[in-house]
């Protein structure tokens, strides 16, 4: 197989997933116990006439096909429906949302990253000491505890330190712009550090996995014949090809952190798509429910299709 | 400075019998073994709940969020009901929710991994194809929309948690069967004339259980896992008390500013320890049985990032 037909293939089936999570989404949300009008219009003691005006309006008098056919429609020009909730329209609270969530997000993968590489590659380095010991346990310590509640223990650790809710203080009114930035930093600091502490144990784990396996390969022993420093090998043999996995592992964890948001959105307050989705639960705001999840699916969709093409790029022999 | 360890672990021997595998696969890994002997002893206690716990569940023993004392362990939470009889009565829902949804997820990914994997060809194609689907879809924002839309229960948590945690089972499993399809003994048993179904229960189930095991202990962490993530949201069973929903009322009810810490680490304590020994127990099984595997070995959310490796066809 060529390269070229790989990246076809990936690409083929990362849009036929997004076609299949398209249509799941709109499955899902007719399957909900209770009739469609009951549902969607939450009315539950209308008489006829309103029932059928409501079934004309949101078009629940079409068969289904139709009515999947209006909904890949409106899909594709961006209409997501509106949100029983503050009748904004769901694309443009979506929006707002994952503005907030990105910052965020981000600040703590980056942070998971660089602790997560460098205990895991220690971990690998010193087999068989206590320090291999030490980074392993606090790696799966933090890998098996539940992110709610490391996000509430940080609460308790730091509080009176850090602010332990929401993304600004309120009662700044038009700070200057330094102000305005140091304020949402340190607001952002506990709920980054919570997803960075949850995703660190899981780095290290995979990270320490993929250097033992190219620890244990042929040209190390070959550069350790060399009489090179072990540092170098670590660094220019060892890591780099280890960095194959890595990346790829990385890449697609990317998508399962914006669902993990949901639980650290929810403890922190963090107006972001991860408290969209919790409160859309609470509200039984089905719009919003739908459309988060479809933002979800498909940023997932996207990382997996990044690893994918990353993997390619950095080892091409997988077409072989 | 210390010299690079090279390091190769010699892949454990297989035995010989069948039995007493998983015995033999933690034997030498101290960490492992007190995994089993705390998922044992948890077990134990959830099952002996209802005589072992010292307050009743659903009655106000003493102050709202009393201090830890001689009576009450662990104190009170916001109702005045005993912490240790809630993380008692808590640990039987969550593992209850763990094994059962695991069950559930077990029977399916088995299922498919065998069908996949003994059939091969078209079949093989079409079920790897709808994995590969499920496997992208994340979990747990669907089980958050599927549980909304149900509506909160025990039964629909086990059903929506159970159906979404096959993928990784069905591929682990799906890769031995072919390889067992090919062996010898498999090919003998044909000839003679043994029907799909005897070969299937007498010679290739018999040889995956040993992983099948081990992927349903790494499971059961994920299950558990995922149950204080839904009753977190408030999506749990709002009739059973679950480790899950002692964690989510503390907050919901202010345990933190009001300074009750012991309503809340408790149960986020027992928590983590049942997914550490799941994943020490599960890890160490199929580290010894296929070293491998040992990249993911760890970690049973790795296991949907494994089919990189080779997805579709020859995914290992």
């Amino acid at each position: 197989m060529r390269g070229i037909d790989y990246v076809l293939k990936r690409v083929g089936f990362a849009i036929v997933t997004v076609f299949v999570a398209v249509t799941i989404n709109f499955v899902l949300f007719r399957l909900a116990p209770g009739n469609a009008v009951s549902n969607l219009s939450r009315v539950p003691h209308a008489t006829q006439q309103l029932r059928h005006a409501l079934e004309v309006q949101f078009g629940l008098d079409k068969s289904k096909w139709q009515q999947y056919v209006i909904y890949l429609k409106q899909l594709s020009h961006g209409n997501l429906g509106v949100s029983y909730e503050n009748e904004q329209p769901v694309s443009t609270n979506l929006r707002i949302a994952l503005i907030n969530t990105l910052p965020m997000v981000t600040l703590g993968t980056v942070f998971a990253i660089i602790l997560g590489t460098f205990t895991g590659v220690l971990a690998a380095w010193r087999r068989g000491t206590k320090t291999e010991g030490a980074s392993l346990s606090s790696a799966l310590a933090f890998y098996a505890m539940p992110t709610q509640w490391l996000g509430l223990m940080l609460i308790i650790l730091f509080a009176g330190i850090f602010p332990t809710g929401g993304m600004t203080n309120e009662f700044l009114l038009n700070p200057p712009f330094w102000t305005h930035m140091k304020d949402l930093a340190s607001h952002m600091f506990l709920p980054a550090l919570t997803l960075g502490l949850t995703l660190y144990g899981e780095y290290t784990l995979i990270v320490r996995s993929a250097m033992l396996e190219t620890l244990g390969e042929d040209y190390i022993l070959t550069a350790r014949a060399k009489g090179l420093k072990p540092r170098t090998i670590v660094r220019k043999h060892a890591l780099r090809n280890a960095m194959l996995p890595i990346t790829t592992l990385i890449a697609l964890s990317l998508g399962y952190i914006v669902a993990g948001a949901i639980l650290i959105e929810t403890v922190f307050s963090w107006p972001g798509i991860g408290r969209a989705v919790y409160e859309a639960v609470l509200e039984r705001d089905y719009p919003m429910l739908q459309g988060a999840f479809l933002v979800l699916t498909l940023s997932v969709i996207f990382f997996n299709l990044v690893a994918d093409l990353l993997y390619f790029k950095l080892d091409p022999r997988i077409t072989e | 400075m210390s010299d690079v360890t090279f390091f190769v672990e010699a892949p454990t021997e297989g035995g010989k019998s069948r039995r007493g595998f998983v015995v033999r696969a933690i034997r030498h890994q101290p960490a492992a073994i007190a995994g089993l002997v705390f998922l044992v002893a948890m077990t134990i206690t959830a099952i002996l709940a209802p005589w072992i716990a010292p307050y009743p569940l659903h009655q106000q023993v003493g102050p709202v969020f009393g201090h830890p004392s001689w009576q009450h362990l662990l104190g009170l939470d916001d109702g005045g009901i005993d912490m240790v009889t809630l993380l008692i009565w808590g640990s039987r829902t969550s593992l209850v929710v763990g094994f059962a949804a695991t069950f559930v997820s077990m029977v399916i990914g088995g299922t498919i991994g065998v069908v996949a994997g003994y059939f091969g060809g078209g079949t093989d194609n079409v079920l790897m194809r709808i994995t590969d689907y499920f496997l992208v879809i994340p979990d747990v924002p669907l089980m958050i929309v599927v549980a909304a839309i149900w509506g909160p229960s025990l039964f629909h948590i086990i059903i929506v948690i159970g159906i979404l945690l096959w993928t990784s089972t069905a591929r682990v499993i799906r890769a031995q069967v072919k390889s067992v399809r090919e062996r010898v003994y498999v090919k003998r048993a044909r000839a003679l004339g043994a029907g799909h179904t005897r070969i299937v229960l007498k010679h290739v189930l018999p040889q995956v259980a040993p992983l099948l095991i081990a992927s349903t202990v790494l499971t059961v962490a994920v299950a558990i896992f995922d149950e204080t993530a839904l009753a977190f949201l408030g999506l749990g069973d709002p009739s059973r008390v679950s480790l899950g929903s002692i964690i989510e009322s503390a907050f919901q009810r202010a345990a933190i500013s009001t300074g009750a810490w012991w309503a809340i680490v408790p149960p986020g304590v027992l928590v983590t320890l049942l997914i550490l020994a799941c994943s020490l127990v599960g890890g160490a099984i199929e580290d010894a049985l296929n070293p491998r595997l040992r990249v993911a070995h760890l970690s049973a959310r790795m296991f949907r990032i494994r089919p990189l490796v080779g997805r579709g066809q020859d995914a290992v």
